[in-house]
């Protein structure tokens, strides 16, 4: 990286960084509006178990409620570190 | 007839309700209709200060509610606008002074005196308060400020109005959603440093029905007792006339969400 290149580099915006924390947590929110009291909770255990085999954060569980007519489904995605995929798991596990 | 009931509420406290129950009260009966705005925020009276007619509060809501005092005893007339009325919050802390029947009671009676409009004036939270201001409601306001926590509580409160009030209970079809976007600040919108009012409509996935820059002259109306909304030589004072036209069907474009552009002496001279 030339010199020029680090005297332009801006740092981002802050409304662009409140912009995508929004998108997130209010996507997130949204999901799990009217579900069980017990979503946070859960969310938390799973942490643990999950830390026994590879080292991630809260962040990284995302915990979706989709209705369909008729039933529910409670999707759990879980972003691993790069480089550091337990076994031979992907960037991202999926359990539906 | 029956009134149609607006609320003007927000989750998220200190964002502008108050000001904007009085703004589009006033707003309303200028335009020729009957209005009431009534102060849903037992214990925290403020309303009337807004609307300047504090010392002409000797009942208020609750005392209606508990039968001690007419509605026509009760309700304040403005002193500038003969079809404008205000209906004061209790100063009780007693928070289960108010009740649904209660709230239904005094609404009615509303009706059956000829009012066009309700406003109610939603105290902050989710809490009893806040429920049953807009649990009546066929129109809400959500006043939203361009600011995380502030856009985070409005899309909580546009889930419970899809959710929890009379209309949606019944069945008899959505309240009308109206966000309302306030203290926006072009100048910081255009250098990154505030959520523009793009961002918030993309992330709460509705249009605002309208944008109240921030302006000092709300603080000046405040200190006088006297909806910003009559002073026509302020921005804010405009946007909500604006925002009241659109309420009641017209099209305005959007004003005031642009850096103002520099005039030509300004150009010239600088500054
Ligand atoms: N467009 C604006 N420009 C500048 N100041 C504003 C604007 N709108 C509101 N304010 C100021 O913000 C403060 C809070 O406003 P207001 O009392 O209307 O909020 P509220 O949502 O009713 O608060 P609460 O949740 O406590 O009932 C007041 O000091 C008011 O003058
Ligand atoms: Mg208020």
């Amino acid at each position: 990286m030339g010199i020029l290149d680090f005297l332009k580099r801006k740092p981002e915006p802050t409304a662009t960084v409140a912009r995508e924390r929004l998108r997130i947590i209010v996507a997130q929110e949204r999901s799990t509006r009217g579900a069980p009291d017990y979503l946070p909770m859960m969310r938390n255990e799973l942490l643990e178990v999950i830390k026994k085999y590879v080292h991630v954060d809260i962040e990284a569980i995302n915990i979706n409620l989709e209705r369909d007519s008729g039933h529910e489904i409670l999707e759990l995605s879980v972003t691993l570190p790069d480089g550091k995929s337990a076994g031979k798991a992907g960037s991202e596990a999926k359990t539906g | 007839m029956t009134a149609e009931i607006i609320v003007v509420t927000s989750g998220k406290g200190g964002v502008g309700k108050t000001t904007t129950s009085a703004s589009l009260a006033t707003g309303l009966a200028m335009a020729g209709k009957k209005v009431a705005v009534i102060d849903f925020d037992v214990g925290l009276r403020n309303l009337d200060l807004i609307m300047g007619c504090e010392r002409r509060v000797v009942y208020d809501f609750i005392n209606v509610v508990h039968g001690e005092a007419t509605l026509k005893q009760s309700l304040i007339k403005d002193k500038r606008h003969d079809n404008l009325y205000v209906l004061a919050a209790s100063q009780t802390r007693d928070k289960d002074a108010l009740t649904q029947e209660g709230v239904e009671k005094v609404l009615d009676g509303l009706s059956e005196d000829g009012f066009d409009y309700v406003v109610c004036d939603s105290p902050a939270g989710i809490e009893k308060g806040a429920h049953l201001a807009m649990y009546f409601a066929d129109h809400a306001v959500v006043v939203v400020n361009p600011e995380v926590s502030s856009v985070r509580d409005s899309d909580r409160i546009l889930g419970l109005l899809a959710s929890k009030t009379r209309r949606a209970e019944r069945g008899e079809g959505a309240i009308t959603q109206h966000l309302l976007l306030t203290r926006y600040n072009p100048a910081r919108v255009a250098i990154g440093e505030m959520l523009s009012v793009k961002d918030v409509e993309e992330i709460l996935g509705i249009n605002v029905v309208g944008v109240i820059p921030e302006s000092e002259n709300v603080l000046t109306a405040s200190n006088n007792g006297i909806p910003v909304i009559v002073d026509a030589n302020s921005l804010a004072g405009q946007a909500y006339s604006d925002t009241v036209a659109r309420i009641l069907g017209e099209e305005r474009p959007l004003r005031f969400i642009d850096v103002p552009k520099k005039g030509f002496l300004q150009r010239v001279f600088g500054g």
